[in-house]
């Protein structure tokens, strides 16, 4: 709505949010269309960290692909590892040791874990809370620390293997496991504290960036995002994989579906992996951690597609074997790509503020979302 | 020990007996002059490195300490840096706005020091509408903003330069009628006098309303959280400083740390009793009390959230004036009533 009087003429302005920008959750471009402060058109231009990890897999074997899965959704990186090597197990058939199961649980969830400190950490940093982003990032240093006493690597873990996971759990790791878990509560109620219970904070998020449970479902919106807006739909219940459906957990859900209840429904969410992981530590049998699979992985020629609950949404794997040691096509249903295109719908007709607000509210990973 | 500064004052004066009445007015000045430059100079720069290690403290880790005793010549070490930057002034900006703005933001920020009380007798100017003077120079601060954010050639810039003048100009309304509560309690604009008003009690206690109003209106008018969209880098990179580089930038950030020293100093000259206090030279109780004032103001800084334009607005239409104005009602009725109480009369 551009104004015009004989003197006085008002203009849409073309603003660039990215691809370099503090607030941008990685290199995302958004071409915004303003009138001074008020978003009229948001355009999501992606693709500056694509690295072509579909085709590249065409070209290596399968066990080859996992490090590249890593690079995925690399704030979780042991989510994706996991949703790759079930596929391809499920194209195979193969059934993976107790003990590799449990493992595989306790990683995932230290891993969505690890994902939703940094979605809460960052959203309170947009919005300039700059004491609140400390706490999530030092309690995720011991998960990281976890990871790194148990494969070498904080974030890019190529733990997981295709029947099984790469070596198991040195000595230490659950005394220092269940430390973590122990002071997690403590963590949330500072993290409640300082920013949920904000006044500022709430009247920055509440409200903001509404999205109806009609809505959500059109876009394809899945994950944290989705439940915000009121369904209850979380695969590891609705279609349990692994050994998911051994666990007894919640599935958090709140009905507004604004940023608020999307920033909310992550730190629940982190409490009930906690629980996940405290019985999967009870639980964990002894035994091998790695399958009886041949040497040179050749699954029979074929397609399958597996789905896991990924710490942005439903991540999905498509594979195509023609027979031979390397895939014939990989195709990767990433959360973040599909969560993205709602953000246009959201934003129009905010103000850059809220614009911030709610990219930071979907949470994205570029490496997910470009892949 | 409480009179060495004017002492210095005072024998430098005497030097200057037989010289013209203007050449002594003259360089009695610049000696202000240059003492309110020291006292900002050497301030800003403990104030930088105060600023780090305060959120860093507040945020469990250490902030500068690698860099002289304690880190404390980080300072140093950024001015220096920021001395050899490449000066940069982008093409398509307006040249002259874009390179006169730093030097216009600094002029009001060291300007409102002559009215600063900053202990027994050492006022560089005590102009007899002190408090007046400080606000209305305070102001025009607001223009070098929107100068640097027009002349960058930048979106983000002017985004940022009109946001400050919305929040600038609107923020004044509810900071000068909080000082007005003080004004009528005192009974002069002279920033002496309010002070020498306050030797029985603070007005901190007998306004803590206003306090509370100066509090908030201050921080947004130095552009401090959480009121610091004009700034507010997650969203529009740094606002209207976007394009500076080196010592312009410098310039800005050297009259951001004065503009909130000279805010402490009016909140303690009119709230928190000036210099009074025992014991202590009366310069050195201005100094304590200046830093306990500023070190409230960061510890908003680090703690809160940024508030929403529109918010920022609404609080100040809304909430704050209408305070402000209650509170002058009822100062206005208490003073009578004092008045009927202790002299008997209206």
């Amino acid at each position: 709505m551009a104004v015009a009087r004989e003197d006085l003429q008002t203009q849409e302005i073309e603003l660039n949010m990215g691809p370099q920008h503090p607030s941008t959750h990685g290199v995302y471009r958004a071409l915004l269309t303003l009138d001074g402060e008020k978003v009229v058109k948001v355009e999501n231009i992606v693709g500056y960290l694509h690295r072509g990890i579909e085709k590249l897999a065409e070209d290596r074997t399968y066990t080859q692909v996992i490090p590249y899965t890593d690079r995925l959704d690399y704030l979780a990186g042991m989510l994706n590892n996991l949703g790759y090597v079930q596929t391809v197990e499920k194209l195979m058939d193969i059934e993976v040791p107790e003990r590799a199961e449990y493992l595989r649980i306790i990683m995932a969830e230290l891993s969505r874990i690890a994902s939703h400190l940094i979605m809460v950490a960052s959203m309170a940093l947009d919005v300039s809370g700059w004491t609140a982003w400390f706490p999530p990032f030092r309690e995720r240093e011991r998960i990281l620390d976890l990871f790194e006493m148990t494969c070498g690597s904080r974030l890019t873990v190529s733990y997981m293997r295709i029947g099984g996971v790469a070596a198991d759990i040195p000595p230490g790791f659950l005394s220092a496991l269940e430390a973590f878990l122990d002071d997690l509560p403590q963590l949330i109620a500072e993290v409640n504290g300082l920013i949920t219970g904000n006044e500022i904070f709430q009247a920055r998020c509440r409200g903001v960036g509404k999205i109806d449970l009609e809505t959500a479902l059109a876009y394809g919106l899945t994950g944290p995002n989705l439940r915000a807006c009121g369904l209850p739909f979380d695969l590891r219940k609705a279609r349990p994989y692994g050994i998911y459906d051994r666990f007894e957990f919640d599935i958090p859900t709140l009905n507004n579906g604004d940023s608020y209840d999307r920033f909310v429904i992550r730190i629940l969410e982190m409490e009930q992996s906690a629980r996940i992981i405290r019985q999967a530590m009870a639980g964990l049998p002894d035994g091998p951690v790695m399958a009886k699979v041949p040497r040179v992985i050749k699954p029979p020629k074929g397609e399958v597609y597996h789905q896991i609950e990924g710490a942005k949404g439903i991540l999905g794997f498509y594979l195509v074997s023609d027979g031979g040691n390397k895939p014939y096509r990989l195709h990767i249903h990433s959360p973040s790509f599909v969560n993205l295109g709602v953000l246009p719908k959201i934003a129009e007709g905010g103000n850059i503020q809220d614009f911030v607000v709610n990219l930071a509210s979907i949470d994205i990973v570029l490496g997910e979302v470009d892949r | 020990m409480e009179n060495i500064f004017t002492g210095i004052a005072a024998y430098l004066k005497g030097l200057l007996v037989g010289a013209p009445p203007w050449r002594q007015t003259l360089a009695m000045g610049l000696l202000y002059l240059l003492g309110v430059l020291a006292f900002i100079f050497l301030n800003a720069i403990y104030l930088i490195y105060l600023e780090r290690k305060v959120s860093a403290y507040m945020q469990q880790r250490l902030g500068p300490n690698r860099l002289g005793p304690r880190g404390l010549l980080q300072s140093v070490a950024d001015a220096v840096k920021l001395l050899g930057k490449e000066d940069i002034i982008p093409r398509g900006a307006d040249k002259w706005v874009f390179i006169i703005a730093p030097v216009i933001i600094f002029i009001p920020a060291v300007m409102v020091y002559a009215v600063i009380p900053f202990g027994k007798g050492m006022i560089p100017v005590d102009l007899n509408i002190g408090v007046f003077y400080f606000l209305a120079v305070a102001s025009t601060t607001t223009i070098a903003i929107l100068m640097g954010g027009w002349g960058a050639n930048n979106k983000y810039a002017l985004l940022g330069s009109m946001r400050c003048v919305a929040q600038m100009v609107s923020y004044e309304i509810p900071l000068t009628f909080s000082i007005l509560g003080v004004i009528m309690l005192a009974g002069s604009l002279q920033t002496s006098q309010i002070v020498a008003a306050q030797e029985k009690i603070w007005y901190i206690l007998l306004q803590p309303v206003a306090f509370l109003i100066y509090f908030i209106a201050a921080t947004a008018e130095v552009n401090r959280a959480p009121f610091d969209l004009v700034e507010g880098e997650q969203e529009i990179i740094a606002g209207p400083y976007t394009e500076y580089t080196g010592m312009r930038y410098a310039l800005f950030y050297l009259s951001e740390y004065a503009n909130l020293v000279s805010v402490s100093a009016l909140a303690v000259t009119l709230f928190l009793g000036g210099w009074h206090g025992p014991w202590l030279p009366s310069w050195l109780w201005f100094l304590i009390k200046v830093y306990i004032m500023i070190f409230i103001f960061m510890w908003v800084r680090w703690t809160f959230p940024r508030i929403r334009i529109d918010h920022l607005l609404g609080f100040n239409w809304k909430v704050l004036l209408p305070l402000s104005l209650a509170n002058i009602l009822v100062t206005g009725v208490g003073i009578k009533i004092y008045q009927l109480l202790t002299l008997g009369r209206w």
